[in-house]
């Protein structure tokens, strides 16, 4: 097994708490994983990314080779597109569609969901509203975890132990607000395919 | 023992606790401040009472951990790259005064400048120092090598270094860790004048350092670092070192059989591995991140050998990190193809963040400068150096630590006047404080701005030496009180502070003007922590 995840979002976005999930799911599967990680300047705001790789035998190179990644998992629309050089011709697109506005020639949000369809394999959702439906709109992050899980080869039960030792120190009840917003984004892709 | 997930940053800083540290001493820089940090969130460590306080820059860090080793403890530095340029009168001498307890110094370079202003390669600056240089190729090595570095420090009596590149310090594995090993006691070293670097000791020192070359040497060829792996193919010969040999494996573990490659971890590079590839092979392939160093040492000048491949070549790009499809493409291998790029996608840089002191500062300095116009604001390291990019577009340098006040002094000797200088208080007490005094003594004509945000902003908020002492620090250096000023840079006092700014300017001497603002992120995070604490928030 072997999975090769790109994760990108703007600074200050949280994508490390989505590595993070995914990171302590792939240990409990006992699992190798090497993750890298964007530290620094371009955590002001920049656009960053994460390559997370997870496989049953040793990883080489803490770089995703490009070509190779089996998921683009975005937290925002434009950013999912700026690492498709990385999407292996059979890998899944997963975004969130609400943009993270702070240039000023930020694209019209029609042209870049235009380009999301082009990649034979996307799942593109407002996670936003998702996380605010089942009535947790800080968890929109963890929905995106649950969006792309159906394209990461680890139990589901391991992503939820993964999300409640994350999440374990903040009490029950972000623990459940989180493992809902799991459900809710595996459930839309689900219902999507 | 337990298997951890660390950073290479945070591998380091694990293996120098186990391996006996008494204390780390560091300044903050991209991609080297995690060991630190590490440190000082490790209950172990606390437990057994490592010394882990930021020092006011890398190069009293540097000498605060060469006076440890003189003491007989293990200690260790950390820097980044650049940072070793502050540290480097030190780092020299060190290998001249040799060590008492193990000294380690930790560089972290930046190849493709992710957050720094150039990819200078640190192996240059051990080679320069003769001592030793571990490279990890990964996170358990990582480990390793801080792990046992300390003993090779000692067994050699000279400081050794730990080079790393950000991919490996901001890269996540599995690390097997060791024993925990015992601090050493305090004991002065044997030789009282061991440290007293006087040209005739140190002449004694130099010579001694010069003999342990063919130590060095022949340690690096037993090191269980370096490793020569054969193949069958005689034709093209691999030599990968630290991280690159993971890029390598990346794209021949399915066929490890065929080349044969050396892999150095350990320098000085191993003289008889090499000898032995190269008369197996061909041709000669070098990988590494940073300066092609090792591929200039067997090439050398006269390059009248076999040939061989790398950075100097064209094989691999001259500048830039290593990566898989690099290395393929060096290989002539085919590289797997993505999707392009769209065209609507656009550039992202970093930005100061909404609520940021600095905006203001900006703000009100440009309108403060219009009657003078543009070109005479000389800025330095850290988050106000974002500035330079729109909608600010304030600052016309940024060299490195502390010579904004420095450039301004200068510009204004050759007739630039006003000439502002615009500097974090961090950086201001890493070196901005001795410029200052220049300044002071020659009553310059220079506008100096100290925008003091209350911490390390730009590597995450680390704790600044500056912090409730820069008033006092400027008067102690001799300021004139009376063009002396401090302000508070928001919004609705905008008018007053272009007010003060425009007088200061105008004066035709030193004004130090200090716009004080808690940075927005430890300010963030510290009310988050004093409303958790009050147990109201859960998030």
């Amino acid at each position: 097994m072997k999975a090769d995840i790109i994760l990108a979002g703007v600074g200050g976005q949280g994508i490390l708490s989505i590595a993070a999930g995914i990171g302590l799911a792939a240990v409990k599967s006992n699992l190798y994983i090497k993750q890298s990680e964007v530290h620094g300047m371009s955590q002001r705001g920049g656009d960053v990314q994460s390559h997370l790789r997870i496989s049953d035998k040793p990883i080489s190179s803490d770089l995703i080779p490009q070509g190779q990644a089996d998921l683009i998992l975005s937290v925002e629309p434009m950013e999912s597109l700026r690492y498709l050089p990385f999407l292996s011709k059979k890998g899944w697109l997963v975004t969130n569609t609400i943009p993270f506005e702070n240039i000023p020639d930020y694209p019209a949000i029609d042209q870049i969901l235009a380009e999301v369809k082009k990649v034979p394999n996307h799942i593109a959702l407002d996670a936003d509203a998702i996380a605010k439906d089942i009535g947790s709109a800080k968890s929109s992050n963890i929905v995106m975890l649950g969006a792309a899980s159906p394209f990461i080869d680890i139990p589901f039960e391991k992503l939820q132990e993964g999300i409640r030792e994350l999440f374990g120190r903040k009490g029950d009840e972000v623990v459940e607000a989180n493992l809902k917003a799991l459900k809710a984004g595996r459930d839309y892709t689900e219902k999507s395919r | 023992m337990n298997n951890l997930l660390l950073l290479g940053d945070e591998a380091i800083a694990q293996g120098a606790i186990d391996g006996g540290i008494s204390g780390i001493y560091a300044y903050p820089g991209t991609p080297s401040t995690e060991i630190m940090e590490y440190v000082q969130a490790s209950k172990q460590a606390a437990e057994l009472k490592i010394h882990c306080k930021w020092s006011a820059n890398e190069k009293t860090a540097m000498e605060a951990a060469l006076g440890m080793s003189y003491a007989g403890k293990r200690a260790i530095v950390c820097f980044k790259h650049v940072g070793l340029n502050v540290a480097a009168d030190a780092f020299v001498n060190a290998a001249i005064t040799g060590v008492n307890g193990g000294l380690v110094v930790l560089s972290a370079d930046d190849p493709s400048m992710h957050s720094s202003q150039n990819e200078q390669d640190s192996r240059f600056y051990a080679k320069f120092a003769m001592i030793p240089t571990l490279e990890p190729s990964n996170q358990q090595e990582a480990y390793d090598m801080a792990y046992t570095a300390f003993e090779l420090s000692e067994k050699l009596n000279v400081p050794v270094m730990i080079r790393i590149t950000t991919r490996m310090a901001h890269s996540r594995a599995g690390v097997q860790r060791k024993a925990v090993k015992q601090q050493n006691k305090l004991s002065l070293p044997s030789n009282p004048r061991q440290f007293v670097l006087l040209p005739a000791i140190a002449k004694v020192n130099y010579k001694k350092l010069l003999d342990t070359q063919a130590i060095m040497n022949t340690l690096a060829e037993e090191s269980e670092y370096n490793r020569l792996i054969k193949g069958s193919d005689t034709k093209l010969g691999i030599i990968a070192c630290g991280i690159a040999y993971n890029y390598l494996m990346e794209n021949i573990s399915s066929n490890v059989n065929h080349y044969n490659v050396l892999k150095i971890s350990q320098y000085p590079i191993p003289h008889k591995q090499i000898k032995e590839l190269y008369s197996l092979c061909d041709e000669l392939l070098v990988l590494e991140d940073g300066y092609p160093i090792v591929e200039e040492m067997i090439r050398g000048f006269l390059n009248n050998g076999k040939t061989i491949h790398g950075r100097l070549d064209g094989s691999i790009p001259r500048d830039g990190e290593l990566n898989p499809a690099i290395v393929a493409k060096a290989l002539g291998m085919a590289v797997s193809e993505g999707f392009p790029i769209p065209e609507v996608v656009r550039k992202r840089p970093p930005s100061l963040c909404v609520g940021c002191g600095h905006r203001d500062v900006f703000t009100d300095l440009n309108v403060a400068l219009q009657e003078y116009g543009t070109g005479r604001v000389f800025s330095d390291i850290g988050c106000y150096t974002l500035g330079a990019l729109p909608p600010f577009s304030a600052v016309n340098s940024c060299v490195d630590m502390g010579a904004s006040i420095t450039m301004a002094k200068g510009a204004a000797d050759a007739g630039l006047v006003p000439a502002v200088a615009l500097i974090g208080d961090s950086t201001f007490t890493h070196s901005g404080m001795t410029g200052l005094l220049d300044a002071v003594i020659e009553n310059s004509s220079i506008t100096v701005i100290i925008s003091d945000n209350s911490t390390a902003g730009m590597t995450g908020g680390q704790a600044s030496s500056a912090l409730g002492r820069i008033v006092d620090i400027c008067k102690g250096i001799g300021v004139d009180p009376n063009h002396l000023k401090v302000l508070s840079p928001i919004k609705k006092n905008h008018e007053e502070n272009v007010r003060i700014l425009k007088e200061e300017l105008a004066y035709n001497g030193l004004s130090v003007i200090i716009p004080q603002r808690e940075c927005i992120q430890t300010f963030a995070r510290r009310k988050k922590a004093e409303r958790r604490a009050a147990g109201k928030d859960t998030d």
